[in-house]
């Protein structure tokens, strides 16, 4: 599946097309089995893609990053967009990090963007507001949630997504910037405890607040 | 001696987070057990005769970088800085607060000092000298734990995961300034738009009243945003009730909205699916109302009360009220 950050970004990318014209161009690193994500991608507006193919790269987010930026410096752009993080890891890492090693402004956490005279404003969300950034374009985006909803694909574009052209190459290796030493699972909760029913439990529960948990 | 630990102490509007405090008694404790020195980074305007307030918290030098053009967070200009003082002190750990400034900051200097970054951390260790960082991946079902390839290690901190703790007696650290000259940047950072409500954001709030698709619709708040003033809290909700475009995007915790760790979460009217429980799950005490007793959020509240939200939440505040003698 796609992951939802970039489900936003994919289809900001296709608004951004339908409004002022240009080409969105999908790219993947992963397995073989990422041809049906990519399919889907293309199914729901990108005109073409990108497959950086390999079963063994390493889930990590500095050496994705390279990998990505090492393909990209080679096309021609104005607008990069990434989800702001992927749902499995959640490491929030790889826009930023391609960015910087292309050397374009990023502006991250983007719930706004809007495109004017060669020029982008993104509003980024931020604690208690948000923050309106300028920059110049080509820019890189990382995206938040609502910035856009995504659209369903149909049957007819599922279908046509199959004739649209995949470049299919492998990734430079690199190596991760962290290596997993341990996974545990996470130390359990004491199970739930249900102290009553309806209005009559509720000075029971503050007093359990107050004397036994003693955070209130 | 080490090489010291270098923690960014985060400020917004002049003031410093409190993810920021956090941060700096986390880097005491690391450098305590290293024997290195903790240095304190602060980027900001107006800060610099609060600098010294991080002595509190242990730190025994601060790098201060005052300018107008630093009020509000922009990446070139913040990298810049960053990576000056990390040129000063050549840190061996640096610490960074998971927020939207730290989330941003955190890769983009470790690309350019060739080292790999521990996001989100909810616990860090030494193991014979070797940084070893925690992290909830996967919706929470697992904790990794992660050493960083390269040097410095980086690691940003989950904000209300590590206690911020004075220290006794306090440090007495010396403050010096560093010169700040404004590099080019493509990005113009033009203001900052408070959320209408200018409420406290979720994750720095320590008691939060949470309501979901049970609430029934967005004019059904208004109890929970009384409870939430006689508690001192702030409302949050579910992804339910935000998709259904009850309450803002800003306002939901779980997988693609806010993680919490509050004192206190008061869930009311929300199932507890897995969305939900990954970005609330390590509150410290969580508290259940809802009326389905199946409902998953029973089975890891530590409080649960099977009810109907509109008896039970009025009840509840009548009761808060005479607690916090607001009657």
């Amino acid at each position: 599946m796609i992951n939802p950050y970039e489900e936003y970004a994919l289809e900001q990318g296709v608004q951004l097309k339908e409004k002022h014209g240009g080409e969105v161009t999908v790219l993947t690193l992963g397995p073989e089995k990422s041809t049906q994500v990519i399919l889907k991608a293309l199914a729901l507006g990108a005109d073409k893609a990108i497959h950086l193919k390999s079963d063994s790269f390493p889930d990590d987010p500095s050496a994705i990053a390279h990998a990505i930026a090492d393909e990209v410096k080679s096309l021609e752009f104005d607008i990069l967009l990434f989800g702001k993080k992927g749902v499995d890891d959640d490491n929030h890492q790889v826009g930023q990090m391609v960015s910087e090693l292309l050397g374009v402004p990023c502006v991250t956490q983007v719930v706004n963007l809007d495109l004017s005279d060669g020029k982008a404003v993104a509003h980024r969300e931020v604690e208690g507001g948000s923050l309106v950034v300028e920059t110049a374009l080509p820019a890189a985006f990382t995206t938040e949630k609502d910035l856009v909803v995504p659209r369903y694909a149909s049957l007819r574009e599922l279908v046509a997504a199959r004739k649209k052209p995949i470049h299919v190459k492998e990734p430079k290796y690199y190596a991760p910037g962290l290596g997993t030493v341990f996974v545990q699972y996470p130390p359990l909760r004491p199970p739930g405890r249900i102290i009553g029913k309806g209005v009559e439990a509720v000075p029971v529960l503050v007093k359990l607040l107050h004397e036994e948990a003693k955070v209130i | 001696m080490s090489a010291p630990v270098l923690v960014f102490a985060e400020s917004f509007g002049s003031r410093f987070r409190r993810a920021a405090f956090e941060a700096v008694t986390e880097g005491r404790r690391l450098a305590d057990i290293t024997g290195a020195e903790e240095r304190a980074l602060v980027i900001g305007q107006g800060l610099k005769e609060k600098a010294g307030e991080l002595g509190k918290y242990g730190a025994d030098r601060i790098l201060v970088a005052d300018d107008p053009a630093l009020a509000l967070f922009h990446p070139d200009y913040y990298r810049q800085i960053m990576l000056e003082a990390v040129k000063k002190c050549s840190p061996s750990i640096i610490l960074i607060p998971a927020t939207s400034t730290g989330k941003d900051l955190a890769p983009r200097i470790a690309v350019h000092l060739n080292t790999g970054v521990a996001s989100e951390c909810t616990q860090l260790d030494l193991q014979n000298g070797e940084l070893i960082a925690t992290r909830p991946a996967y919706a929470g079902k697992v904790l990794l734990k992660v050493k960083i390839n390269g040097t410095p290690k980086i690691a940003s901190l989950r904000p209300n995961v590590f206690t911020a703790k004075e220290k006794s007696p306090p440090s007495n650290p010396s403050v010096e300034s560093l010169t700040f000259e404004k590099p080019d940047s493509r990005m113009v950072v033009k203001e900052f738009v408070a959320h209408v409500s200018k409420k406290m954001d979720l994750t720095e709030a320590s008691i939060i009243i949470s309501g979901g698709r049970g609430m029934g619709g967005p004019e059904n708040y208004k109890i929970l945003d009384e409870l939430a003033e006689v508690m001192g809290g702030v409302v949050g909700a579910s992804r339910a009730s935000v998709d259904a475009g009850w309450r803002p995007h800003s306002d939901q915790v779980g997988q693609t909205g806010r993680t919490v760790s509050p004192t206190l979460y008061i869930a009311c009217g929300i199932s507890g699916a897995i969305q939900h429980r990954v970005g609330m799950v390590d509150s410290k005490v969580i508290v259940a109302i809802n009326k389905d007793p199946e409902a998953p959020i029973f089975s890891f509240a530590d409080y649960g009360i099977v009810g109907d939200v509109f008896e039970v939440v009025p009840a509840l505040i009548q009761e808060m009220r005479k607690f916090y003698g607001k009657t």
